[in-house]
């Protein structure tokens, strides 16, 4: 009797967690979404289901930008972080965790203040493009700050270390003597990295890109300071709607609708790339 | 009674506990959310009377806006004033960044009728103050104990549109929504707002994020009076502002920020707040220039009021008091640099501070001629205008 009813009461910690954290909260968005009135007269549940393809037609193009964006600043964050794990990984040597500290380090400096930084990098009249001015390479009315790439530029630099992280832990843990092997049966330095150490790296590169892409698509920050009139991201229309407005069942239909096109992707994603391939290679 | 009752970081928790506690509950209860309607004190109340009774308890929450007040070296000489003379120690928290992101931290703590914390708050005239008079959120002032108020306001603090008598609001400062621009990035002085609006400057035009700014820029930049302005003017406001979204005119809509950018030089010419332009000229950046179009402007009122469940009501009201005096509005109005409610505190910032500058800037102490030109925002009254009005700009500001 004591040992069948253990492994509940072990599990019944977290299932509460879970409970009190995710299901309720998840129940409330539901019923809060499908609701009508305003915040002066209450909010009633009216089974509302018309608030979703509503919203959807209304916020579409945000909610299509949100994917494009975080999209793209997860392929720019891979393809940058990429290499710089890698050298760290391999040619590191003894300085390892000074090279993984120094990665962090800009990462210790709040968020916001790191992206006010961005403005103030990229202003018109600044260190970038002030210099690409003078020199004529740009034109006087160029700017990036209120374009999509000033966006995609923080939502890019933020992620940087979460991508960084998950590909070192799994390029670190590559049994040097596999690679070696490879050399020993002539197989050339591409054909090493391309057939031995990406494979092996694939799960850092799997969790690296779970880990960027769903912040990054509901991120709303970087599209606020960095943004311009036709930049705006499904974060931000959550953020208004629900703070500014205090239209919360608009604001609910939308988070739940970015959780749900979030798990979709998820879903298909693991199912293409994700654990088969894992598991064929770790 | 003489300690505070909540800090900040508990009326924070407080808030966010009490919405998560109330949405839950009722959730399981009614299936619903209660609405705010006839949370806030019973109609026809005898407040003379509560005001009878109450006494003053030596200590004062004071939750304002940042930059708001007279500082020197971290420390706040009007209040330090006030503490001497009167006893009543003031904890002074700029914690008001913006009107409706504030409200929605007290909205849920004052609907469920408990304290917020501070016994006087300063919040813009909008919805939100709308709000918290409707619901009957405020206390309303006992005018027997504000002599100086009486004696010193200009018409900037009793001519209210939306609090006629004053019933709940003194005018802690005031200040003009009108247009900046950046001397060197124009072609001569800018007088008319059509300048907003003028392709020459496409990508250099800053807006402001705040529907109600950006709404009522459209309906001047149109020649309508904001305050008599119907829906059929704000559809029209609407679609001149799409119209420049779409030209590209826009750079950015957006929050306190556009002065950085003006600044920076990223922008040309911009909506703006009369105060931040002033501080701009004293730190470095003469070549910014503030102008009230001949289209007229909006003139607002940041509006100091106490909150219903206040702990320290007659020590908000003694405050009140006293920053009407114009020695000590002469202080507070010599640094801020808005408009000022008592007209009486220029010669005192002319001769006894010596500080011309201010004193004789029409943007702190405008005529009464000037004033006459300055305009009201629409009065959004219903929740149903309300939104209305944000149905139409929020569009245009997050596309």
């Amino acid at each position: 009797m004591k040992s069948r009813l253990a492994p509940y009461l072990q599990t019944a910690p977290s299932m509460l967690w879970l409970g009190l954290f995710f299901i309720v909260p998840l129940v409330a968005i539901v019923s809060i979404s499908l609701m009508t009135g305003n915040s002066i007269d209450g909010y009633n549940l009216t089974w509302n289901f018309s608030v979703f393809p509503d919203a959807l037609d209304q916020y579409s193009p945000q909610l299509g930008r949100s994917f494009l964006y975080g999209g793209i600043s997860t392929l720019l964050a891979l393809v940058a972080m990429y290499p710089v794990a890698y050298w760290i990984a391999f040619h590191g040597g003894r300085r390892k965790s000074l090279f993984l500290f120094l990665l962090l380090l800009p990462f210790l400096v709040s968020f916001i203040i790191r992206i006010l930084t961005w403005q103030f990098i990229l202003s018109d009249e600044g260190i970038v493009l002030g210099t690409l001015k003078d020199i004529g390479i740009l034109g006087e009315n160029a700017h990036i700050l209120s374009t999509p790439a000033a966006v995609v530029t923080g939502l890019t630099y933020d992620a940087l270390p979460w991508m960084a992280l998950p590909i070192y832990v799994a390029l670190e843990k590559i049994d040097r003597d596999l690679v070696e092997a490879a050399g020993d049966l002539y197989a050339s330095g591409y054909q090493q990295f391309r057939r031995i150490i990406v494979p092996l790296s694939a799960p850092g590169i799997y969790a690296g890109i779970l880990l960027v892409g769903i912040s990054n698509i509901g991120d709303y920050l970087s599209a606020q300071i960095l943004g311009g009139p036709s930049t705006t991201m499904i974060g931000n229309i959550i953020q208004t709607q629900y703070v500014q407005n205090g239209d919360f069942p608009v604001a609910s239909a939308l988070s739940l609708m970015l959780m749900m096109a979030l798990l979709l992707c998820v879903f298909v994603y693991a199912w293409v790339f994700g654990t088969r391939t894992i598991q064929e290679y770790a | 009674m003489t300690q505070p009752r909540y800090s900040r970081r508990q009326v924070m928790k407080g808030a966010a506990g009490a919405a998560l506690s109330l949405s839950l509950a009722q959730l399981i209860a009614a299936c619903g959310l209660p609405g705010t309607r006839d949370t806030g004190w019973e109609a026809g109340y005898d407040w003379d009377a509560w005001w009878k009774k109450q006494k003053q308890n030596g200590h004062l929450n004071f939750a304002s806006w940042p930059l708001y007040i007279d500082t020197e070296g971290g420390k706040h000489p009007s209040l330090q004033k006030f503490t001497k003379e009167t006893g009543i120690d003031v904890t002074y928290s700029p914690v008001i960044q913006d009107n409706a992101a504030f409200f929605s931290q007290i909205s849920p703590v004052l609907q469920n009728g408990q304290s917020i914390g501070y016994d006087l708050i300063v919040m813009s005239n909008g919805w939100q103050l709308t709000q918290l008079m409707q619901n009957r959120w405020l206390i309303p002032l006992d005018h027997s104990r504000l002599p100086n108020f009486e004696k010193y306001a200009g018409t900037v603090a009793t001519d209210l549109a939306y609090d006629p008598h004053n019933t709940y609001c003194a005018v802690w400062q005031a200040g003009v929504t009108a247009i900046a621009y950046d001397e060197k990035q124009v072609d001569g002085p800018i007088d008319s707002i059509e300048a907003l609006f003028d392709p020459k400057y496409k990508g250099k035009v800053g807006m402001l994020s705040d529907p109600d700014e950006l709404g009522t820029a459209g309906l001047i930049a149109l020649g309508i009076d904001p305050q008599t302005s119907t829906y059929s003017d704000w559809k029209k406001a609407a679609a001149l502002l799409t119209k420049q979204r779409d030209q590209g005119i826009v750079r950015q809509y957006y929050d306190n920020s556009y002065i950085k950018a003006l600044e920076d030089g990223d922008l040309a010419i911009t909506q703006a707040y009369s105060g931040d332009v002033f501080q701009a000229n004293n730190s470095g950046y003469p070549n910014l220039k503030f102008v009230i179009p001949k289209e007229g402007a909006v003139l607002w009122r940041d509006n100091s009021v106490i909150p219903y469940h206040a702990a320290n009501p007659v020590d908000a009201l003694e405050w009140i008091n006293f920053y009407y005096e114009p020695e000590i509005q002469a202080l507070i109005a010599d640094w801020v640099n808005y408009v000022s409610p008592v007209p009486a505190a220029k010669p005192i910032i002319a001769n006894q501070l010596d500080d011309p500058t201010v004193a004789n800037s029409p943007l702190v102490f405008p005529s009464e001629a000037e004033l006459a030109r300055l305009k009201e925002y629409p009065l959004t009254e219903t929740i149903k205008t309300h939104e209305q009005w944000v149905g139409l700009f929020d569009p245009i500001i997050q596309s």
